[in-house]
């Protein structure tokens, strides 16, 4: 039986409780006080939730689909009551796991198998997954993976690179993938041992453009060859399957599904700056046998729609970790003390804290709203571009002013903003690894 | 989640666009260069302006229709606040000085919709007010104003001066800011609906301005001018909680609006820059990595970006407006990235456009002016850093100052 909404929001806050490792690393007590907090009012919620989702079914019974490009709807930036649900049972295992092991995550570039765990109980994948393939959304939504993508990065950006490989394999096979493609490898993205996905989109050298890639799909006797080099691959070492889009023979972008078994493929960690959780690595394919029926999709697949859903993700990542540097430097400017009085009494302080909020407003903003009008099927390319280049340009300034507001305790790992400054260094290069 | 306009607003928008294609943009430069020359194109609009605003259809929309909803009610609605920014984008689209020249959508318009007693809105409902706050000894800093308003009999005596009064001198009335009582500080400052003609007001003189020609910006001295007490805008009482910040709320109106102008003469510039750059086969496509594409062609995509969170800023402070949801924060956020974004735009179109951005015979180099007031009234930048920054690090003005 797949798990509704309020099951998903129940699973977490029970995951987090009835936990052993909570005890290991001493959060209980702030972990209980969190959760008596939230669910106070979300328990609220959660009575009447199904009757209300029941409802909001019946009021907008073609939400998401293709009749929903209605123009007579409202402006309204409300979220989804599953949307709500979602976020509320993020923030707390963002606040409550990711948060607390960020630190040492980044310090020893790993991603333990415990987190992994944890994140597989929270059902992540499913929640992607249409009812009509076993999942229980009512349909795919590039909003609800971006929200569950910021959500989580406010916790730590690393991890969620990491931990978000089989919810983007999963968007990308339920857009695209076969009937064949779907039923072979949906379920073991979500089974038990999990196979764990990856995709491989950059690569190496400057002025990287994604629409002209030097790895190439030959023809051979037997389907193609994949040669090339793919980098920023999250986790490729861990990985059963790669995502790898390259070149045709005959100019068009096609990606493969590959095995990560198969004979031909090396993997080398290139860690870098930041997102060191997310174990980064070149992946070089030399004469990689791809079957024809392991092209991703059929002949009309829209590689520029892909990169598309890639950065859009991409902007969420940006998004929840400047939320974190926002939500950091308000109560350090209170209580640092300069002067005779916290330096937030100061303009020049204070001012830059606006500017934060103003600039992460702006890229939530444009972000949602491509986003949401991919949902409704309009036209988004345009606007995931603007979003894309917001968030590049915006979410590196938020980064270093975060680290000055801090001075020279923003330069040491004594706090935070130092790995945020690190980690937001990658927005505007990535492609590879997400996808809403 | 939907951050798309809805169809309704498709026919206040295109009457908007006519108007500012149609009307503003022909007589755009010819009231640029004879400042203080009433634009008489602009009576025939009037009404055409009134009977868009009173129209039943979505309540209407204009300085006037400015209120926020008192109460929250679950159904998310799209009203006056929501209809009046679009069609301001528009309006300003086609010549900033001229919307606000408007007549009866003055700013004091907005003051006495949002604080006005239900008689007082109907007895004002057909003036064209100004708004006069700024003294030449305060600005920014309204709260120290030192026009006077004492009550002899039934009648107010308003003495002081007041400056920067957009519209002063078309108008057909003014909403002055007085204090009763000095000593008593902000929550004696009362607004008072003077209209034309009322014996001890007198016109002083009009700016003569780096931008936004078309619009006059008055000199008004009040000595002795008596004004019935009923024209007192809301309660008279001096420690009534709503005082000055009743007055100030009315800001968490307009300030939407001012953005939403903002963003106007910003996309007016961009939008020309465009079709100049695409002449010369100089396309955006939206394809490649932003560095990889020609700098201008670089630049042309943050500027729409930024363009873009400017507009997107300026209809949540309205939506927000519109139901009912405290705006104040946001309102502000709108307008700080709103103003600094249009000036930036447009002064970075003109030099993107060359000489065509400088010489007389494209409009670039007037938004480029008309911009800057953008960034000023309705509360400077920086004011509006203060008001944000308040909020988020939960300071009081003495504390934040």
């Amino acid at each position: 039986m797949a798990k509704d909404p309020i099951g998903f929001t129940l699973s977490a806050v029970n995951k987090v409780a009835g936990s052993t490792w909570i005890d290991k690393l001493g959060l209980r007590k702030p972990a209980e006080r969190i959760a008596y907090y939230s669910t106070r009012a979300g328990f609220q919620v959660l009575n009447t939730a199904n009757d209300q989702l029941q409802r909001a079914r019946q009021l907008f019974p073609l939400r998401m689909t293709p009749e929903d490009k209605d123009s007579s709807r409202v402006f309204d930036l409300t979220l989804s009551e599953e949307q709500q649900l979602i976020c509320d049972s993020l923030d707390l295992f963002a606040r409550t796991v990711l948060r607390p092991q960020a630190a040492s995550m980044d310090e020893c570039a790993l991603l333990s198998d415990e987190i992994r765990e944890q994140v597989r109980e929270l059902g992540l994948v499913e929640a992607v997954i249409p009812e009509s393939m076993g999942g229980y959304m009512r349909a795919q939504s590039a909003l609800t993976s971006l929200l569950i993508t910021e959500r989580l990065a406010w916790g730590d950006m690393g991890l969620t690179l990491g931990l978000l490989g089989n919810m983007s394999a999963a968007n990308v096979l339920i857009r695209w993938g076969t009937p064949e493609q779907q039923k072979r490898w949906l379920p073991a993205l979500v089974s038990q041992p999990q196979a764990n996905a990856t995709l491989a989109v950059n690569e190496p050298g400057i002025l990287f453009i994604p629409h002209e890639l030097k790895t190439t799909l030959g023809h051979c006797d037997n389907g193609y060859k994949l040669n090339g080099t793919k980098c920023l691959v999250p986790l490729a070492e861990q990985a059963d399957l790669l995502l790898v889009p390259a070149q045709m023979p005959n100019g068009r972008i096609r990606v493969a599904i590959v095995d990560s078994a198969l004979k031909g493929i090396t993997v080398t960690r290139d860690d870098g700056m930041g997102v060191r959780a997310a174990q980064l690595c070149e992946v070089h394919f030399e004469q990689v046998e791809i079957d024809e029926a392991n092209l991703l999709g059929t002949l009309d697949f829209n590689y520029q729609h892909f990169t598309d859903l890639a950065s859009l993700a991409v902007c969420g990542l940006a998004i929840g970790t400047c939320q974190a540097v926002l939500d950091y430097v308000i109560p350090y400017c209170n209580q640092r003390y300069a002067f005779g009085e916290p330096i937030s009494h100061r303009q020049s302080i204070a001012f830059t804290v606006a500017d934060i909020a103003i600039e992460l407003e702006s890229m939530r903003l444009l972000a949602q709203r491509a986003a949401s009008r991919h949902d409704q099927k309009l036209p988004s390319h345009r606007e995931i571009y603007l979003a894309r280049v917001l968030c590049a340009e915006k979410s590196m300034e938020i980064a270093t002013r975060g680290v000055q507001l801090l001075g020279g305790h923003g330069f040491i790992k004594e706090h935070p903003v130092e790995r945020w400054y690190r980690d937001l260094r990658v927005i505007a290069t990535l492609y590879s690894g997400l996808h809403a | 989640m939907n951050l798309e306009i809805p169809r309704k607003f498709n026919a206040i928008i295109h009457q908007a666009h006519q108007v500012a294609a149609e009307i503003f943009r022909p007589i755009s430069r010819k009231y640029d260069r004879v400042e203080h020359a009433y634009p008489v194109e602009l009576d025939m609009l009037a009404s055409i302006m009134d009977g868009m605003n009173d129209s039943d259809f979505h309540g209407g929309a204009g300085a006037s229709k400015l209120r926020q909803r008192k109460e929250r009610d679950a159904a998310i609605v799209n009203g006056t606040n929501m209809s009046t920014v679009l069609g301001l984008i528009e309006l300003c689209w086609g010549d900033v000085g001229l919307a606000l020249s408007l007549p009866r959508q003055g700013l004091g318009n907005a003051a006495i919709a949002a604080v006005a007693t239900p008689e007082q809105l109907e007895r004002f409902k057909h003036l064209w007010a100004a708004m006069a706050i700024t003294e030449p000894g305060a600005g920014s800093d309204s709260a120290s104003i030192t026009t006077t308003a004492r009550l002899e009999d039934d009648e107010y005596v308003i003495n002081g001066e007041k400056i920067f009064v957009t519209a002063g001198s078309r108008c057909d009335a003014v909403v002055v800011w007085a204090t009763l009582d000095k000593s008593l500080g902000r929550k004696a400052i009362k607004s008072f609906v003077i209209e034309k003609g009322t014996p001890g007001m007198e016109l002083a003189r009009l700016e003569k301005k780096l931008g936004i020609r078309a619009s006059d910006t008055a000199t008004l001295v009040f000595s002795d001018c008596r004004v019935p007490r009923e024209n007192l805008l809301g309660n008279p009482a001096i420690d009534d909680k709503q005082g000055f910040s009743g007055v100030m709320q009315t800001f968490d109106n307009t300030r939407p609006v001012v953005a939403a102008m903002a963003v106007g003469v910003a996309r007016a510039s961009f939008e020309l820059t465009r079709e100049l750059f695409s002449r010369e086969g100089l396309q955006a496509d939206y394809l490649l990595p932003v560095f990889t594409n020609h700098a201008a062609i670089a630049e042309m995509y943050r500027m729409e970006a930024d363009l873009e969170a400017a507009r997107l800023l300026t209809l949540k402070a309205a939506w927000m407006a519109d139901n009912g949801m405290p705006n104040s924060m946001e309102a502000s956020m709108a307008k700080a990235k709103a103003g600094r974004v249009a000036n930036a735009i447009t002064l970075r179109c003109a030099e993107l456009c060359g000489s065509l951005g400088y010489s007389e015979k494209q409009l670039l180099e007037k938004w480029a002016r008309d911009s800057k007031i953008l960034d000023i009234f309705e509360g400077t930048q920086q004011i509006q850093q203060l008001i944000i920054a308040r909020r988020l690090l939960d300071k009081s003005s003495t504390e934040l100052r």
